[in-house]
C-alpha cells in the first residue's frame, strides 16, 4: 500500500479513443491534478475542463456516458485498469493503490460510437424479446396488486436492481458480436417476472424465448457474469433456475405433442 | 389508434407514465430523451412514496391529512386544487404501481411496509429497500417498452430536445430535437408536446441531481414564450455527502427509520464521535422541535443545522457538517434490520466515504436537491370536489396552447417547499392525469390538426435550429464552458441557496451578467460534427445562466421568509417577552406581521421572457380549502403565536357569523 496521495500530486490517465463506429482506436495520456475524493467521472471532467495532452497537444474533450453518479443508472460502465465498472463508483485513492496510472478503455462487447462511448441497446432489445414486463389488464384503478410474502419481495428486489449497465455482457465468454447468446442480465429479467405471482401466469412466453439458439443452453456456466456485477444481481442462482424451468417447460410441450 | 400524436419529451417517472397511459389510450407517442430513459434522474431517488394506507388509516389518517401536511410543507404557496386531487389519488397510483411489480417492502402480514418521512407525523411513506424511485422508474420502463414493443410508443434516446415548434398563432405544433450521435437536427410535428424534463440542479454545479439535469429543455420553452413560475424557490436537503463530482444524497428515510442529527455539546471537541457520551451530544432538531424531532421538513432541517454550524458546532473544520447517526446506540434499532430497510443509502456511504455508517455516525452535509419552480401550468377546479376535472385539457398546460408540462419541470405541487416522497407521487400523477387531458384535448383541438400545418413551419424551425448550432461551433474564444460552468455554481450555491440577503443577490446578478458575457467569449474545444458533448454541454450552459437570472432575481424580489426562501432581513422576529401579556402581545404583533406578509406575498412569480431579460408579475394561489397559518412545526417557544392565530381565527368567524345576523 502506498502511501495517501497528497494535493499537488499529477495523475497520469492513459485513455483508449476512437473518433467513429468505423474508426481505428488510437491511446492519448492526460495529466490530471489530483483532489481529494476524486472519482474517474472526475477525472474526466477535469480533462473536458482542459483539454490537452501530456505532451502539450490541444485535443477534444473525452466522450463518455454518465448520468446519475452514484452508480444507480448504469450509463458510465467501461474498463478501468483493465477492469469492467463503473467510473462514478471507482474512486481514485482505490486506484491509486493498484498503480501510479489510471487507464480508461470503452466496453469490448458493444459497438462503440466515441471514446468511451458505447452503444447497447443489443441490451434493451433483448428486454423485449423476454417480454420482462407485467402484462397488467389496465392502468385503471382496480384495486391493489397481489399479496407478498417478504420472502418474496427479498427473492424479487435484488434481481430487480438490474441497471442495464452490461459489466456482465463484457465478461461473459459466449456474448460477443459473432454469437446470437442473450446475455445473463436478460435471462436474470424473465427470472424476475415469472417469480411475480401475475408474471407467473405468462411465465412460459419468457422460457420459450430463452429456448431456442441464443437461449439459455449456450450459457456455458463460467460464471464469470455474477462476479463482475455491481449490483450483485444474483445472476447464476437466476440462471439456474431458467435452466430447469425450460426444461420443464420443454417436456410440458413435448407431452402436450 | 388516433391519428393524432403526441411527443413526450423526457422518460424519468413523469413522461414514462404519461407515455405507457397514452398508449393504453391508443394515442400514438413519441418519446425523446437525451439518456435511454431507463437511464433517468429519477432512478435516484431512494426514499419512497408518499399515500394513505391501512396502517396510517387504523390510526385515523385520511387523504385530507395528507392534503393538509403538502399545503402546510409548502407553506400555502401550492394551489390547492391539484395538490387535493393528487393526495386523494396517491394511494391508488401505489396500487397501480404495485400490481405492475414493483418490490415494496413488505409487513410481515404481506401488506406494503410503510415508514415515516419529513413533514408528517404518520408513516406514509411506502418503499422499494432505499431505491424506490428505481424501482418505480423500472416498472413504469417495462410497461413503456411493452408498449413500443406493440408499435404505440416509439422512442428516441440519445437525442436531445431544442424547442417548441409554434405556429403564427402561438399554438405548438411539434417540437425540435438533435440526434446527440450524428447531430441531425429533426423537426418532430405533434398536436400535443409534453415537457417531462426534470429539475434544474446543475445551475448550482454539484447538486444531488443527475448530469442532465440542467433545466436546458424548461429554458428553451420559456425562451419561447412559456411562463416560469416560483424559479426562487429550490430545495436544499439537509442530509448529503460530498464528492468531486456530485453531493451524494443521503435519504430523509434514514432519519424516517430512527436516525438522529446530532452535535457535540462542545464546540470543536476533537473525539470519536462513538466516544462522544449521550448526555454530551446536543440532538438539536429533537429539542427545538419535540413534535416532529428530526422529521422537520427539509428547509426547517437545512436551516437549523446551518445555524449551529455557524454558531461553531460544525463537525469538519473545513465546512459545516454535522452527525447524523443509525448506529444502534442511536437508534436502539438492530444493524440488520436498517440493512434491510436502507441496503442501498447504506451502500453509497461506505462505497464513497469508506465507513459503514452503522458502526459510526456518518457526517453529512446539506446539497441542492430539488426545484420546486418550474413551467407554470393550468389546471381546471371541479367545483364539486375541490379537486381537478380531469377531462379538462386545461390540466398541466403551460400558458403556450399544446405545450405541456409534467413532473420536476413543472411548479404545481409543492408550493415553497417539497415534503420528501412526494415528488415521485407528483410525477407520475401528473403523467397519468394526462391521458383524460390528452383525450379531451383532441377531441376539439384549437387550430385544427397538426397534418393541416404547412411543410414550411417545421423546415423554417429546423432552419433557425441548424444556425444557432453552427454559430456555437464558430465560437473559438478563450473561455471554457466547464470551467465557467464550476464558477457558476460556486456563485448561486453562495449566493441563491439557504440564506439569502438582497446585497449579495444583486451582486450575484452582476456577476452572472459578467458570466453571461464571458459566455459569449467561450471556445468550443470540440467542433466535430459527431457525438459533440461539448455542443450540447455548452448550449445547456447558456440556458442555465438564463434561468440562474431569472432564480436570482425571483429571489431579490421576494422580500419575504417563505418555506425554501429565507431572507433574515424580512423574518419577524418571534415572540421572546417573559411577561406573559407582553408574550401575547408580541405573538398578536407577529400575526399581524404574518397576515399582511400573506397578503403581499402569497402569491405565484411568474418570469416571462424578454428580449431584455425576465419580466416579473405575481398571480394569487388558489387556497380554497385550506386557510393559511403560521408554520412553527411545534417550535419550542412558538406555542404561543399558535394559541394567538387560533383564538385570532376564531374571533374573526364569530364577527362574520354575527355580521351576517
Ligand atoms: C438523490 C435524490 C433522491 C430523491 N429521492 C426521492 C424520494 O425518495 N421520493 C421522492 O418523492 N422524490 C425523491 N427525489 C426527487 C425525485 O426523484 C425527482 O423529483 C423526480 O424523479 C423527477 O422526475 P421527472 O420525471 O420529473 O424527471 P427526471 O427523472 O429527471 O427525468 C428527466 C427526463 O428528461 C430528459 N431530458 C432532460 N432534458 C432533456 C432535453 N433537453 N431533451 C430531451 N430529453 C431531456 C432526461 O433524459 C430524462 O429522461 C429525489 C431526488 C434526488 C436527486
Ligand atoms: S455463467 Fe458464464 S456463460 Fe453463462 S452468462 Fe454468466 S458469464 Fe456468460
Ligand atoms: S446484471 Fe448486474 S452487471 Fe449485468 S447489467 Fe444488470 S446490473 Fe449490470
Ligand atoms: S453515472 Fe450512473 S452508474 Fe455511473
Amino acid at each position: 500500500m502506498s502511501t495517501p496521495t497528497s494535493a499537488g500530486t499529477i495523475l497520469t490517465v492513459r485513455v483508449r479513443r476512437q473518433d467513429r463506429p468505423q474508426d481505428r482506436p488510437y491511446t492519448q495520456i492526460f495529466e490530471v491534478p489530483y483532489q481529494s475524493d476524486m472519482n474517474v467521472i472526475s477525472v474526466l471532467q477535469a480533462i473536458a475542463a482542459r483539454p490537452v495532452t501530456a505532451d502539450g497537444q490541444a485535443t477534444t474533450p473525452v466522450a463518455w456516458d454518465c448520468n446519475c453518479l452514484e452508480e444507480v443508472c448504469g450509463a458510465c460502465s467501461m474498463l478501468i485498469n483493465g477492469r469492467v465498472r463503473q467510473a462514478c463508483s471507482c474512486l481514485v485513492d482505490e486506484l491509486l493503490r493498484q498503480g501510479p496510472e489510471i487507464s480508461l478503455a470503452p466496453l469490448t462487447k458493444f459497438p462503440v460510437v466515441r471514446d468511451l462511448v458505447v452503444d447497447r441497446s443489443r441490451m434493451f432489445e433483448a428486454l423485449k424479446k423476454v417480454r420482462a414486463w407485467i402484462p397488467v389488464d389496465t392502468y385503471a384503478d382496480i384495486g391493489p396488486g397481489p399479496t407478498i410474502s417478504t420472502e418474496q419481495q427479498e427473492q424479487m428486489y435484488p434481481l430487480s436492481r438490474c441497471m442495464t449497465c452490461g459489466c456482465c455482457m463484457e465478461v461473459c465468454p459466449q456474448f460477443n458480436d459473432a454469437s446470437d447468446f442473450i446475455g445473463p442480465a436478460p435471462i436474470a429479467q424473465a427470472a424476475l417476472f415469472n417469480l411475480n405471482p401475475v408474471g407467473k401466469m405468462t411465465a412460459s412466453e419468457r422460457l420459450r424465448a430463452l429456448m431456442g439458439p441464443g437461449g439459455i443452453t449456450d450459457c456455458g456456466n463460467a460464471q464469470n457474469c455474477v462476479k463482475v456485477c455491481p449490483k450483485e444481481v444474483p445472476l447464476t442462482w437466476a440462471i439456474g433456475k431458467i435452466g430447469r424451468d425450460t426444461t420443464i417447460e420443454a417436456v410440458k410441450r413435448w407431452l402436450l405433442k | 389508434m388516433s391519428k393524432q400524436r403526441v411527443v413526450i419529451v423526457g422518460g424519468g417517472l413523469a413522461g414514462l407514465a404519461a407515455a405507457m397511459q397514452l398508449a393504453e389510450d391508443e394515442i400514438a407517442v413519441d418519446l425523446i430523451s437525451m439518456v435511454p430513459v431507463k437511464r433517468s434522474h429519477s432512478v435516484c431517488a431512494q426514499g419512497g412514496i408518499n399515500c394513505v394506507n391501512k396502517f396510517t388509516r387504523a390510526q385515523g389518517d385520511t387523504e385530507w391529512n395528507h392534503f393538509e401536511d403538502t399545503v402546510y410543507g409548502g407553506e400555502f404557496l401550492n394551489n390547492q386544487p391539484p395538490v387535493k386531487e393528487m393526495c386523494y389519488w396517491a394511494p391508488k397510483v401505489v396500487d397501480l404501481a404495485d400490481r405492475l411489480g414493483v418490490p415494496f417492502n413488505r409487513s410481515p402480514e404481506g401488506n406494503l411496509a410503510v415508514r415515516r418521512f419529513g413533514g408528517t407525523l404518520y408513516k406514509r411513506t411506502v418503499y422499494a429497500g432505499a431505491s424506490t424511485g428505481q424501482q418505480l422508474l423500472y416498472a413504469l420502463d417495462e410497461q413503456v417498452r411493452r408498449w413500443e414493443a406493440e408499435g404505440r410508443v416509439k422512442k428516441y434516446e440519445f437525442w436531445e430536445f431544442l424547442g417548441p415548434i409554434l405556429d403564427d398563432r402561438g399554438v405548438c405544433r411539434g417540437c425540435v430535437a438533435q440526434d446527440m450521435f450524428s447531430l441531425e437536427i429533426k423537426a418532430f410535428p405533434a398536436d400535443a408536446v409534453l415537457l417531462a424534463t426534470g429539475g434544474c440542479g446543475l445551475i448550482f454545479g454539484k447538486s444531488t441531481m443527475s448530469m442532465v439535469c440542467t433545466g436546458g429543455a424548461s429554458a428553451r420553452a420559456y425562451r419561447a414564450g412559456a411562463l416560469y413560475a416560483n424559479p426562487e424557490f429550490v430545495q436544499v436537503h439537509p442530509t448529503a455527502i460530498p464528492g468531486a463530482d456530485k453531493l451524494r444524497l443521503i435519504s430523509e428515510a434514514a432519519r424516517g427509520e430512527s436516525g438522529r442529527v446530532w452535535v457535540p455539546r462542545k464546540k470543536g471537541d476533537p473525539r470519536h464521535p462513538n466516544e462522544i457520551p449521550e448526555a454530551e451530544r446536543y440532538y438539536f432538531l429533537e429539542e427545538r422541535y419535540p413534535k416532529y424531532g428530526n422529521l422537520v421538513p427539509r428547509d426547517i432541517a437545512t436551516r437549523e443545522i446551518f445555524a449551529v454550524c455557524k454558531d461553531g458546532y460544525s463537525v469538519n473544520p473545513n465546512t459545516y457538517a454535522v452527525y447524523l447517526d443509525l448506529t444502534e446506540r442511536a437508534t436502539g434499532v438492530k444493524a440488520e434490520v436498517l440493512r434491510r430497510k436502507l441496503g442501498a443509502i447504506l451502500e453509497t456511504y461506505q462505497k464513497f466515504r469508506g465507513v459503514d455508517p452503522l458502526s459510526e455516525p456518518m457526517q453529512i452535509f446539506p446539497a441542492v436537491h430539488y426545484s420546486m419552480g418550474g413551467l407554470w401550468v393550468d389546471y381546471e377546479r371541479d367545483g364539486h370536489s375541490g379537486g381537478l376535472r380531469l377531462d379538462s385539457p386545461r390540466n398541466q398546460q403551460t400558458n403556450v396552447p399544446g405545450l405541456y408540462a409534467i413532473g420536476e419541470a413543472d411548479y404545481q405541487y409543492h408550493g415553497a417547499n417539497r415534503l420528501g416522497a412526494n415528488s415521485l407521487l407528483s410525477c407520475i400523477f401528473a403523467g397519468l392525469i394526462m391521458g383524460p387531458a390528452i383525450r379531451a384535448l383532441f377531441r376539439d383541438l384549437p387550430g385544427g390538426s397538426v397534418d393541416k400545418q404547412p411543410a414550411r413551419l417545421f423546415e423554417q424551425a429546423v432552419g433557425r435550429c441548424k444556425e444557432e448550432m453552427a454559430a456555437l461551433l464558430r465560437k473559438d474564444g478563450p473561455e471554457n464552458p466547464y470551467r465557467l460552468h464550476r464558477e457558476l455554481g460556486e456563485l448561486m450555491t453562495r449566493n441563491v441557496t439557504v440564506v439569502r440577503n438582497n446585497a449579495e443577490l444583486k451582486q450575484t446578478l452582476v456577476e452572472l451578467d459578467r458570466l453571461g458575457e464571458r459566455y459569449e467569449r467561450c471556445g468550443l474545444s470540440d467542433r466535430g460534427p459527431w457525438t459533440n458533448q461539448t455542443l450540447s454541454f455548452t448550449r445547456a450552459l447558456g440556458d442555465m445562466l438564463m434561468l440562474a437570472k431569472v432564480i436570482a432575481r425571483g429571489a431579490l424580489l421576494r422580500d419575504e421568509c417563505r418555506g425554501a426562501h429565507y431572507k433574515p432581513e424580512f423574518s419577524i422576529a418571534p415572540p421572546t417577552a417573559e411577561q406573559p401579556d407582553e408574550l401575547r402581545e408580541q405573538a398578536r404583533q407577529w400575526c399581524r406581521k404574518y397576515h399582511a406578509q400573506n397578503q403581499q406575498w402569497l402569491k405565484t412569480t411568474l418570469a416571462k421572457w424578454t428580449p431584455q431579460g425576465a419580466e416579473f408579475s405575481y398571480e394569487p394561489v388558489e387556497c380554497d380549502s385550506i386557510a393559511p397559518r403560521p408554520r412553527t412545526y411545534g417550535l419550542k417557544g412558538a406555542e404561543i403565536i399558535d394559541e394567538v392565530w387560533k383564538a385570532e381565527v376564531a374571533e374573526a368567524a364569530g364577527q362574520k357569523a354575527a355580521a351576517a345576523h
